[in-house]
């Protein structure tokens, strides 16, 4: 019986990469443990080894091949006495099925939609890009590399410094080439102890230097956070304004994939609670570059709350010499009449999606990209509300005193009479992270949700 | 024993020239190897006299801290430095201009060292709009850049990684300057010291870990809190050298201050001075000091205190007479008068000022 050999996943979140090599040719004997392939993922380099023993009696995907979904079958390795034709015979079937059972989450967005006719809710441009702007591809990651580049080719006092950011190129490659291209004294890799790194960063900032400090994690800077908010947020306001400190925390937050209760949690409304700081949580790489520029120019300590899942998307930035987004300037993703849909980050990856689907089924969504937390844009929330009368907040944090629960509570103090139904957030569960693929997914917002919330605002059934 | 271990209570040995504060008080260096400067400095007049002028405004300035204090004047919590004014000052008499001081919460005598304005501090503790931080810092929180004075902080332990940093700019400017970062006993345990000592090390930033061991953490002291005392060697682990110094003599901490400053300014890395000192106060006004004797604190006072020691050196050398001395604490009563005086006066700040300083 042949074996398959398929596309493996070689982190948690990847879902394809390139077959950079094979290693061995058809016909060759392989053992296991040797190693057969090389794969490039958007992070890494790989070698895949053979598990089993045979001969390789047939290449499926030649080498170069990019964009290889993990699973697919790659080869097809046979055992003694197979001949070749069995091989053709194996390629030719369904590679095997080892997906997760699916959830029994509500899934309105896989109802029939209502056949509806075409709804105003339209990508809108964006007021800081002028129209005409050359525009270009570039992921999330490439976006936050470039801006650190960029800023750090500008200002001798820009340093970025955490574990793995220089020789290893990032944990999550977001600091590639910078060692490079600035050396070791302004691209500093830090024994693993956030406190103490957190501390010394806020120290050199209070002198006047200007640090990137890269959590490998959020949920690291737990360790760190006392130096975040007692050290770097309330030194300029005890000091009578005399000294601050011009620091970026930045760093992969909120829930990666399958990484468990302790990598996976939502830190936004904990930093966007303390006066003192600036929080910015991007979502396209337009978002995640001019904000980083802004982030590290701005004088004050700011959290910059990055995505694991969102580094390898691509998204059209404008293709300039310097681009800068405001900081605590929201932005208006798409227009429309009928509800605001307020998120950020993540989020707005399930709202985006069901304000398409919401507007196939006729309902006219407005979409809020909030870009930043602190201090919160509520004045382009208002204007909105003041027009569609409805809102519903999305993200993955959990509810409870959640950055949603912030912008229901100013919605209703400042637009309480243009409300039309109460406002409803989606949200993570209230719960720790669980692994199990089936309660993660259910733990975590879904389109679905977004879309029942949405109705239920609307009156809609 | 090894050979080195031996060489090394040798060399502590030919050290104990000092009056010594203590048991653990003569100077000896460990861990440094080529130490050969002397433990105690050889004093001017002119260096007596600044002392014992600095060491004295700490002490009245303290004293009239306490009073204002009782009075109601000052509020929440007030960590005075008396019995400690031979560490700041000693300090203060090594460090170049352009070295910075940071420090924890028991602070005043730091700022005063550091030049700071006497009547700016006061009217800090008394939350006037001409205290050194509008009156929104408070006895624990006050800097100068201008003074190269980084605070002031209110969480145990958290200066010592953020005086890590200052020494991380020193080094990234290639500015020659060295930061000095104080703190005491009860820092001495937490966790972030032991990851600055590792990363000042690893990168050999200049920066003087000045340890005040004044004996007590609040009201536990060193033997009931640390499993090993020897503070000075808290650093063996990460080959920061590291000496005990006797901090109730002025000369002994110059002396020890010339040794690390010199070593960090070299770009040999961080070191550690063990101050051992002691605290005539309690660890705040509102610490009635159960948890030793009042024989303790008086055997301290009337045997080690820094400032008699000087007054009777310089009283012994013909420096001074009585009456110069007499001139000088005439002089130091004044001021202090002043500061709290303006500390008084000075209006409370404007309610506008709530909503200012929390951004630039």
């Amino acid at each position: 019986m042949p074996i398959d050999i398929l596309m493996p996943a070689l982190s948690p979140t990847m879902e394809e990469g390139k077959l950079a090599k094979w290693l061995k040719a058809e016909g060759d004997t392989v053992t296991a443990g040797d190693v057969i392939a090389e794969i490039e993922t958007d992070k890494a380099t790989m070698e895949v080894e053979a598990v089993d023993e045979g001969v390789l009696g047939k290449i499926l995907v030649a080498e170069g091949t990019e964009g290889v979904k993990v699973n697919e079958k790659i080869a097809i390795l046979l055992a003694e006495g197979e001949d070749a034709s069995a091989a053709d015979a194996a390629a030719s079937a369904p590679a095997a099925k080892a997906e997760a059972p699916a959830p029994a989450a509500p899934a309105a967005s896989a109802a029939a939609p209502v056949a509806a006719a075409p709804v105003a809710s339209e990508p809108a441009e964006d007021p800081e890009v002028p129209a005409g702007t050359p525009m270009k591809a570039s992921t999330v990651r490439e976006a936050l590399r470039d801006a650190m580049a960029e800023e750090m080719r500008r200002d001798g006092d820009v340093f970025v410094m955490g574990e793995e950011v220089a020789e290893y190129q990032g944990a999550y490659k977001i600091t590639q080439g910078l060692l490079d291209e600035f050396g070791a004294k302004r691209v500093i890799d830090t024994p693993i102890t956030e406190h103490g790194f957190a501390g010394l960063g806020v120290g050199a900032a209070m002198a006047g230097l200007k640090p990137i400090v890269e959590f490998m994690t959020f949920n690291f800077a737990m360790q760190a956070i006392d130096h975040i908010i007692n050290s770097a947020a309330k030194t300029l306001y005890m000091s009578g304004g005399q000294m601050g400190a011009p620091i970026v925390f930045r760093g992969p937050n909120g829930a990666a994939a399958r990484v468990g209760a302790q990598h996976s949690q939502d830190y936004a409304s904990w930093y966007a609670h303390i006066p003192g700081l600036k929080v910015v949580q991007p979502w396209s790489a337009a978002d995640a570059k001019g904000l980083l520029k802004a982030a590290i120019r701005d004088p004050n300590p700011v959290i910059f709350l990055e995505n694991e899942i969102l580094y390898g998307q691509s998204f059209e930035i404008p293709d300039v010499e310097d681009f800068v987004l405001p900081i605590g300037k929201a932005k208006i993703e798409r227009t429309g009449s009928d509800v605001t849909l307020v998120s950020w980050g993540i989020g707005m990856t399930y709202t985006m999606k069901a304000a398409d689907e919401l507007a196939a089924m006729g309902i006219s969504a407005e979409v809020i990209n909030l870009r930043t937390i602190r201090p919160l844009d509520i004045d382009t929330v208002l204007a909105s509300v003041r027009k569609t009368g409805r809102v519903v907040t999305v993200e993955e944090a959990y509810p409870m005193c959640s950055v949603s629960s912030e912008i229901a509570y100013q919605v209703q103090e400042k637009a309480f009479d243009y409300l039309d139904a109460p406002i409803l957030r989606v949200t993570g569960k209230d719960v720790p992270m669980p692994y199990a693929a089936n309660l993660e997914k259910l733990a975590l917002p879904n389109v679905g949700e977004v879309i029942d919330a949405v109705k239920a605002v609307t009156y809609t059934a | 024993m090894g050979k080195r271990q031996l060489e090394m209570r040798e060399m502590a040995a030919t050290k104990r020239t000092s009056s010594g504060a203590g048991a653990k008080a003569d100077s000896r260096s460990r861990g440094a190897g080529d130490n050969s400067a002397p433990a105690i400095a050889d004093f001017s007049k002119e260096q007596e006299l600044h002392a014992y002028r600095e060491m004295l405004l700490i002490r009245r300035f303290e004293e009239k801290a306490g009073q204002l204090y009782g009075m109601g004047l000052i509020g929440g919590f007030c960590h005075l430095y008396i019995g400690q004014e031979a560490v700041v000052v000693g300090m203060q008499m090594a460090k170049k201009d352009g070295d910075q001081m940071i420090t924890g919460y028991r602070d005043h005598g730091h700022m005063l060292a550091m030049d700071l304005d006497p009547k700016g501090v006061m009217a800090e503790l008394t939350g006037r709009r001409g205290g050194l931080s509008k009156g929104k810092g408070g006895s624990m929180h006050m800097f100068s850049k201008e003074k190269h004075f980084y605070g002031g902080h209110g969480i145990v332990g958290a200066q010592v990684a953020l005086g890590t940093g200052l020494g991380f700019s020193n080094k990234y400017r290639e500015n020659g300057n060295v930061a000095m970062a104080f703190f005491g006993d009860g820092a001495s345990n937490q966790g972030q010291v032991y990851e600055s000592f590792n990363m000042a090390q690893l990168w050999k930033l200049p920066v003087v870990y000045v340890i005040e061991n004044n004996k007590y953490g609040m009201g536990t002291s060193v033997e009931r809190s640390s499993a090993t005392t020897d503070l000075s060697q808290r650093g063996a682990s990460f080959g920061i050298p590291g000496e005990q110094v006797d901090g109730m003599d002025v000369r002994a901490v110059l002396a020890a201050s010339d040794r690390a400053l010199e070593h960090c300014r070299s770009g040999k890395g961080p070191y550690i001075l063990e101050m051992v000192t002691y605290r005539y106060r309690g660890h705040s006004m509102s610490d009635p000091a159960k948890y030793r004797s009042k024989d303790e604190v008086q055997k301290m006072r009337t045997e080690h205190d820094p400032i008699e020691q000087v007054r009777k050196r310089v009283l012994d050398a013909n420096w001074a007479t009585e009456e110069d001395l007499k001139a000088i604490d005439k002089d130091v009563r004044a001021l202090v008068a002043e500061s709290a005086e303006f500390a008084q006066n000075d209006p409370e700040p404007d309610v506008s000022e709530l909503y200012t300083d929390i951004l630039l």
